[in-house]
Order: C-alpha cells, then structure tokens, then sequence
C-alpha cells in the first residue's frame, strides 16, 4: 500500500472513531480503530536509520517555539518562547528552549573556540576546546529563566497564552567543568573580587559576576541533556549560573576577566535593573525568586473534555532553592489545596506540580502559588506592583490567574 | 556535628571533582592576544584607549552608521533604543530611559558601542570614531557644547546625571521578610472579582499597547 493510500484510510478510521464516541459510547459495531486491521499494524514501518538524528512525531508539529514580532525590533536582537504547556515532567527538550540573542547566533567550529582568562591571575591562560575536555566534568539540572520573563505582565494582563506569559524559561542537564577549577588554574589573585564573563558573538555580551558565586556553583558548560549546547543556546561553550536571571549565563563564552570592582556594562546597567515607582532603581538582581504557573489548563490549553475528571498541571521553581509545597486555588484565592509535586526535586531546577479533580462545568479562578526551601512564598502581582509600581520590567514573579469558563476556554485575568 | 552529616560532607568532598592544585591544562595567553580580546572599558576609565573625537565628527559619523535605527538625534526609530532625552520621566508612567536620562556611566556607552555598534558590524570603529560619537551622544543630551572635544584624559570628569539613583538590590530587606510570614489555605477572602482580562491572540497581533 502506498504512503497515499494508507493516510487515506488513516483518516478515514480517525473520523470513524471520533464520530464512534462522540455519541453515549461506542456503537454496537465498536471502534473501527480496534475492529478493523489498521495498516500500520499490517505494513512494514521505517527501517532503524530512517532519521539518523531523531525528530518528534510530526503530530507534534505544533510544539514548538513561538515570538512575539511586536516585542522586539527585529527578530535578530529577539527573543522566543519555550511551549511549556505542551511540555510535562521537569526537562525541557533541546530544541524548544527558548531563545534570546543580542546579537543573533553565532555560528562557528568547535576548533576555532578559545576560552580566554585574563587580569587579576597568577598566569593569563587560553584553552582549546580539547583542553576544556581534560577538566573532571559535574552533571546539574537547572532551570534558567530570562528576568524579562512575565515581563509584559507588569500592567496588567497582556498575553493570551502560558508560553508568552511564562515561556523565557528551560530546565536542562548541563555538563560541564566547576567555574571554580578554571580559576583555580589561573590563580586569581587576593585583590580579584569580581569576574567579567563574555561571549564571542557579534553583541559580545558581557556580565560583572562575583566571585564568591563563580567559586560557588557556576559551571562552564559544553553539553545540554546529554548531546552538544545547540548553537542558540551558546554552542560550543556556555556559562551556567545557578538561579541567576538568563542574561548572565553568557553563551558562546570566550573570556573570563578577574577584576576587583564590577565593570557595568550595558546589560547590568541599561537593562536588566529594576526601575523603582519613585525613578530610582535596583541593580544587580541577579537570583531569581520563587515562581509557580498552571501550564494546563491554559489559554492554549483548554480543558476539552468537558465536566469530570480533570488534570492541572504546573512548573514550580525557585533561584534560591528548592521547592516544598505549591498551591493550587480553583477560586481565586479563597480556599487553596496543596498540589501534588511529583518527580525529581533538585536544587534551582524546575518541579512538576498535578491537582487531580473532578470539574463541575461551573467556572474556575485558578492560581498556583510556590513555597521555596527558604520559607518564602510566591506573592501576588499586587503585591510586588505595590512596592515596585509598574516600570520595573524584569523579576516579575507574582501569581498567575486562568479563568475557566464552562465550555472550558481558558483566559489571562487578574482578580481582586 | 552528628556523625550522619560529617560522614555526608566527607562523601561530598570525595565525590566532587578534587581541586589538588593545578591541572597543567591550556597555556599561557600570549601579550597580543590579550589586548586584542581585552575591550571592556570600566566607569574608572580603566580599558579607555588613547584618542579623541568631537561633537562635530560624531554628527556626521552618527548620521552616516547610526541614525538609520536611533534617529538623527537619537530619538530611536520604530522600537530601536532611544539615544537621548527622557530626562525626568523615570518616575512617571512611561519613562524613556535613554544614555543621558538612565544610564550611569559613559564608560558603558564607549564599552557597548565598540563592543557592539554598529549592530552587525561590531568593532569595526576606530577608538578615535568611538570617541566621536560619545561626544556627540553627549551633545543630543545637552550635557557639552557644540564644540567639546572629548579624549582619554577627560572622560572620567564627565557624569551621568542618574548615576546616584541606583541602588544595590535590597529585596533581602524590602521584600523577602514580608514574602515569608505564612499563608492562608481556607475562607482567605471573602468575594473574588476579575479586574483585568488579556485581550485574545495578543502574541500574534502586529501591535501592542
């Protein structure tokens, strides 16, 4: 039978089907999926090196990263969206993290990287690639989450999806060599208290670190989920800083300064500070505090099955920890029931939260809200407006609302 | 200490990587080198390279690589950043922050436009044109007269008018203690309102706000 026919019948037996159960239940004849031989029971499939390198079910095609053309002005300088809620469990597959490039991506061999350290060291080095290799290598799973993210929130509801609202965040096994290791083959010197991270693309992005973090738990990073950086994640080699807003993680990372003041470049000084009410700002956020958000339902995740039982799914994480307790409200705030945080629960790594229910049909205000391993409690949008007011841009990490109505359509509100 | 946690941090210290001294990997950077990846200029004017440029050239340069996107007198066009003005907006409703009303330091405008500018050209300035346009950035901000010249020797004597207004992060005082005092699960208010509802397929919409 050819690719043609097959699909036809494929179709065929899928409208079959869901006009089977669209009824009371399955006619007397059952399911024509189960009662007819289907051909893909029948025929052959694709031979072991069909797709060398792996590629999702093309009936996935929609999970995929998404822009927003208006946010920024040109898609190069630009930034996209992880499709979170159509994502479960805590990792995020390779290729849908999200994006944000200041300077496009660069690409280039692995063989013409240098890793360059320089100032305040006993001996200025260069590694190879190849030398990078011979470092004793950590394996950590860590969520990264651009401080723009919810951003466009900070106004008032804005974006009409989980993906645009939530979506500047990945959480990803790196492989990499301890931060602390390569300065300790330098040798920093007393006076070097602070590091200057950059990277080789054309925006030759640049971040003030301190040093007490870069000893702590930063790593040099040259593999996610086990497989090469992909080239818009940093490809070959990247910074990872634990907790810390996305923007000092530098990609494609070439030099390592060692200073003893912080150098204020322009993605710590111009953007990336928090704009007070009163026109003064903060500068140097750099952990990124505890955040939750209902992944399903949501604006692009209706709940279609109608009254019954039913799934809320959500990520929960925290830049200074790990993540005890969530909790879920199906009426605005009212009552809150503990969800049910299920899988691996690792430091600075996304959690996964369930709330199994049986829905009514009558409308749901639904909110999460995260407990972090310091005590701290996710706040509300007001709350953070309240002391912050409303230009502050980055760090907006308050409670999320879906409303659902009863045919279960799913909206970005705010309640009282 | 309980036994339970010493034999845990002697686990841990054994299970991490060790850190015996040297590894003898990569090799020594070599002098030219450094100075060729060594851009970064600090606010203590470490990193300026000797030179100079005026008011004057930098319109012309600015015209010529910069106004396509910033303006002719860096007013942005479109959405590209605004270069200048905005001064006391920064606490009203929309605040424009541009080099003269929100950063503050010059040394990150000579860093970023060497480092960065022209976008998709980066470092293709010459220090002496990198000076020319600060000056002239200067000038669109009404902080030097026409005629201001600036050089290495001058710059740190120049300050931004924002510089005092900003502020090491303080939310381990201002917000995390009042983030930390416990919750409310059952009868936590009394009524519930929507006051604000996005509007739908915003994500695909050509324009906002």
């Amino acid at each position: 039978m050819s690719d043609k026919t097959s699909r036809r019948n494929f179709i065929k037996a899928g409208m079959a089907a869901s006009a089977g159960l669209a009824g009371t239940g399955a006619r007397a004849e059952g399911d024509p999926l189960i009662t007819n031989v289907q051909p893909w029971a029948q025929e052959l499939g694709d031979g072991v090196n069909h797709m060398p390198y792996g590629a999702p079910s093309p009936y996935e095609s929609d999970t995929i990263r998404r822009t927003v053309p208006w946010l920024t002005a040109d898609s190069v300088s630009a930034i996209n969206f992880t499709p979170i809620h159509q994502l479960d469990g805590i990792i995020t597959p390779n290729s849908v993290c999200f994006e944000r490039h200041h300077g496009g991506v660069a690409r280039y061999d692995p063989a013409d990287h240098r890793l360059m350290i320089n100032g305040l060291v006993e001996q200025e080095l260069i590694f190879t690639m190849q030398d990078l290799m011979r470092f004793p290598r950590e394996n950590h799973v860590y969520f990264m989450e651009c401080s723009a993210n919810s951003g466009m929130e900070w106004r008032g509801p804005q974006m009409d999806g989980v993906q645009y609202t939530h979506g500047m965040i990945h959480n990803v096994m790196y492989t990499g060599i301890p931060l602390r290791l390569l300065l300790e083959e330098a040798g920093v010197k007393t006076a070097g208290t602070w590091l200057l991270a950059e990277g080789a693309d054309s925006s030759g992005l640049t971040r003030s670190i301190p040093m007490e973090k870069a000893l702590d738990d930063c790593l040099v990073a040259f593999k996610m989920n086990g497989e090469a950086l992909r080239p818009e994640n940093g490809y070959p080699l990247r910074l990872v800083v634990p907790g810390w807003e996305g923007v000092t993680w530098i990609k494609w990372l070439r030099r390592l300064e060692i200073g003893d003041r912080p150098w204020h470049q322009r993605e710590e000084t111009s953007k990336y500070t928090d704009l007070m009410a009163d026109g003064t700002s903060r500068r140097f956020t750099w952990e990124m505090d505890a955040k939750s958000v209902i992944t399903s339902p949501s604006p692009q995740m209706p709940i279609t099955h109608g009254p019954g039982q039913t799934v809320i799914t959500g990520l929960a994480w925290s830049g200074h920890g790990t993540i005890p307790q969530v909790d879920i409200t199906l009426d605005g705030g009212v009552n809150w029931h503990k969800a049910r945080i299920d899988g691996l629960s690792l430091d600075k790594s996304l959690h996964r939260f369930y709330y199994d229910f049986v829905w009514d049909g009558k409308p749901l205000l639904l909110q999460s809200r995260a407990h972090d391993s310091t005590g701290y409690i996710q706040p509300t949008k007001d709350a953070l407006r309240k002391l912050r007011g409303l230009s502050s841009t980055y760090h907006n990490n308050g409670i999320q609302t879906w409303a659902v109505n009863a045919e279960g359509i799913t909206d970005n509100v705010e309640i009282s | 200490m309980s036994r339970f946690l010493k034999t845990l941090l002697i686990a841990g210290l054994l299970a991490s990587p060790a850190a015996a001294g040297k590894l003898n990997l990569g090799r020594a950077a070599l002098p030219a080198e450094v100075a060729a990846w060594n851009i970064d200029v600090r606010p203590d004017g470490q990193g300026l390279p000797a030179g100079s440029g005026s008011v004057i050239d930098g319109e012309e340069l600015f015209t010529d690589q910069c106004a396509a996107c910033h303006g002719d007198f860096g007013e942005a066009v479109g959405r590209w950043p605004a270069l200048a003005g905005g001064h006391d907006t920064l606490a009203e409703e929309r605040p424009v922050k541009t080099i003269g009303s929100y950063w503050p330091y010059l040394s990150t405008a000579y860093d970023y436009i060497f480092r960065a500018m022209p976008y998709g050209d980066a470092q293709s300035l010459t220090p002496d044109e990198v000076y020319q346009l600060v000056a002239y950035i200067l000038y669109l901000n009404d902080a030097v007269d026409e005629d201001f010249i600036l050089n290495k020797e001058n710059f740190t004597s120049i300050a931004l008018p924002n510089t005092g207004s900003f502020r090491l992060d303080d939310r381990d005082n201002t917000e995390y203690p009042a983030f930390s005092r416990g919750v409310c699960m059952t009868d936590c208010k009394p009524s519930v309102q929507i006051t604000g509802r996005a509007i739908k397929d915003t994500a695909s919409n050509t324009e906002s706000e």
